[in-house]
């Protein structure tokens, strides 16, 4: 394990700019995950670290040594895909053993059967070593892609939406189980994802990737609570912030420059109006079980919070809204760092 | 039927089923018979071949394979009778017409230029064109697409456009009637099939599955043959057999380009006719025989080839 830096990073594909001014760092066994949409540069960082892109500028240090201009069997990481991750010509045994035969390594047969089992048990495959990795189910075979990253020590673990292709129950699953293995081991690990509880419930830090940039890097509480601008407000909390504009509702007390209020659930107050006065109307209720969606018209605005399942309210209702110190944003979209009383 | 079953606007109706196997196998059929007729008239005596009206049930005879492997001399019957028991079948067979063997025939000799022309040029076609469809499938070759179009352009005029000036060349080469020019001469002309083909089986490949390998500590050449390779199999194995094809039935460059110690089959058997009459059952068995090998090499990769016809399109 090892730290892992990048140094004003930057990588173009023909006209598009995929990285801009990328400064990173990824302390040793720390768990980093990348958030952004589709686009956003977030697996062109891992492909710069891994070394099967070259940077256009800037440098890439792996334990404090420069691996820039490094190639990829040279620079002691692991990936693993969003999908095709493992060689479809071989058994498990064969795939997790794969990366031990390699040239860089030459590893002796015995070493290399107990590293293999040994992976194959932390992983929860052990059952399934001399299939072929084309007979396993989605989950099994994203499993084993992950093993075949564990079964080595790399300076860090790099993984690209590796649970985007399963499906949500497994998901939650191999949620737990990557973050266990990962503390486990104490690995050092950069992880991508577009998938905001992933990168809530995984992350020791978030970095929020815009546009080849990146926006704001902290703790996922803090990303949270204390966006530095809209686009970050959005990246998290479901549903969706509220973004309203100033003076929608009732807003005594918000910062001088709001002009922006940025509205999760707990930053709302939602009562069915008493006295005839309203600041909307209840247009529409998802049942989610669990919770419920509550969409709020405000005018021409719309409003989507969460209620609690047994919430008194019905579609028609009006209701009085009051804001319960809300992220207040600049006329920039810029975090205005106080709140509302 | 007495079960009426749903019908799937995909799934062909039993009808239309019916219909295209009809056809299928009314080809077949047809597509059979020359191959057929080759077949039996190799096993029938030289009047029984020329007979009118064709004879379709006859006495099986061996004739033509002896006749196809030796070379005979016409002798007095006396000479032939007073000759020792025969010591073969074919010497009997031979003694029957009046004739004795003299020796072998150049059939096995231009059978093996064959085998060694064949092979030699498709595997040379298919081990240059894999390392270049992977170039191009992988690297930003500049003019890639230019290029791959000339690759493709020394297909679309006949062989015998070139024939002159490729027979000059070997000439001056000293490459004329040497098996080295043939599977030179083959391999530049399927090198062209190969490149395109093995591309689009090669494209299809994920990237991710080198990049893994490279992450894990191989270079790019042992990842493109521990990863690439296992994986182009079938487009391989499918492109290798329209190689071999296209040099085993080659005619116009080995009619000119060679005439002795390198000659093919395919421009021997014609000259067995003139030797002795029109022997047709010696060219029909020298035709059977010929067949094998590609028959063979099919059926050995048919799995392959079913799918590598489709060009990649129905993997899985």
């Amino acid at each position: 394990m090892a730290e892992v830096m990048l140094r004003g990073v930057a990588k173009s594909f023909g006209q598009t700019r995929a990285i801009e001014g990328l400064d990173l760092t990824i302390a040793d066994g720390e768990f980093v995950v990348l958030l952004g949409p589709t686009g956003a540069g977030k697996t062109t960082t891992l492909r710069l670290v891994a070394g099967l892109e070259r940077p256009d500028a800037g440098r890439v240090l792996i334990g404090g040594e420069d691996v820039t201009l490094a190639p990829p069997s040279a620079r002691d990481v692991t990936f693993v895909f969003q999908q095709y991750s493992l060689y479809p010509h071989l058994s498990v045994y064969e795939n997790l053993a794969f990366p031990l035969r390699s040239p860089a390594r030459r590893m002796g047969k015995d070493e290399i059967k107990r590293r293999v089992e040994a992976t194959a048990k932390l992983v929860r495959i052990d059952h399934k070593l001399e299939s072929r990795a084309t007979r396993l189910s989605g989950g099994e075979m994203q499993r084993v892609a992950i093993g075949r990253a564990l079964v080595r020590q790399p300076a860090i673990y790099l993984m690209d939406e590796p649970l985007s292709s399963l499906d949500a129950k497994l998901r939650a699953e191999m949620r737990l189980e990557l973050k266990r293995i990962q503390q486990e081991l104490g690995a050092t690990l950069l992880y991508v994802t577009h998938d905001q509880i992933e990168a809530m419930t995984m992350a020791d830090r978030i970095g929020i990737l815009k546009d080849g940039e990146l926006i704001q890097i902290g703790t996922p509480r803090k990303i949270y609570t204390e966006p530095r601008n809209t686009h970050v407000a959005t990246r998290l909390g479901q549903p969706a912030i509220n973004l309203l504009p100033q003076g929608l509702l009732p807003d005594a007390g918000l910062p001088a420059g709001t002009k922006t209020v940025g509205a999760r659930t707990e930053h709302l107050r939602i009562e069915k109006s008493a006295n005839g006065q309203a600041d909307g109307v209840v247009d529409w209720i998802e049942h989610l079980g669990d919770q419920n969606h509550l969409h709020v018209k405000l005018g021409d605005r719309k409003l989507i919070t969460l209620s609690p399942p047994d919430t008194p309210l019905a579609p028609g209702d009006k209701v009085m809204i009051r804001y319960n110190n809300p992220l207040c944003f600049d006329a920039d979209g810029n975090w205005l760092g106080g709140r509302a009383q | 039927m007495s079960l009426t079953t749903a019908h799937s606007v995909i799934e062909p109706t039993r009808t239309s089923k019916r219909i295209a196997g009809a056809i299928v196998v009314a080809y077949a059929l047809i597509s059979m018979v020359p191959l057929f007729w080759i077949f039996a008239t190799s096993f029938k005596t030289p009047p029984d071949s020329i007979s009118y009206p064709p004879k379709v049930i006859f006495q099986p005879s061996l004739e033509g394979y002896c006749n196809l492997f030796t070379t005979r001399t016409r002798q007095t019957r006396e000479y032939v009778d007073a000759l020792g028991p025969a010591t073969t079948l074919c010497d009997e067979i031979t003694r029957r017409r009046n004739m004795v063997i003299a020796g072998p025939s150049n059939y096995w000799p231009r059978f093996i230029n064959s085998l060694v022309i064949a092979f030699g040029s498709t595997f040379l076609a298919v081990s240059l064109g894999t390392l270049a469809a992977y170039g191009f499938s992988r690297f930003k070759v500049p003019l890639a697409d230019d290029l791959l179009f000339f690759i493709l352009s020394t297909r679309m005029m006949p062989p015998i456009a070139v024939a002159i000036p490729i027979y000059l060349m070997y000439r001056e080469l000293g490459l004329s009637d040497s098996a080295l020019g043939m599977i030179l001469l083959y391999t530049a002309v399927n090198v062209s099939l190969a490149v395109w083909l093995l591309k689009g089986f090669i494209d299809e490949i994920p990237r991710e599955y080198e990049e893994a390998a490279m992450i894990d500590g191989y270079t790019r050449l042992r990842a493109f043959w521990k990863v690439v390779l296992p994986q182009a199999t079938t487009g391989i194995a499918a492109t290798a057999i329209f190689c071999l094809i296209f040099a085993w039935n080659e005619y116009a460059f080995a009619v000119i380009l060679t005439s002795g110690s390198a000659q093919t089959s395919p421009p021997f058997i014609p000259t067995i006719i003139g030797e002795g009459g029109l022997d047709w059952p010696a060219v029909a068995s020298g035709t059977t025989i010929f067949l094998v090998p590609i028959l063979v090499f099919t059926i050995l990769l048919r799995k392959q080839l079913l799918r590598g016809i489709t060009f990649g399109a129905v993997r899985k």
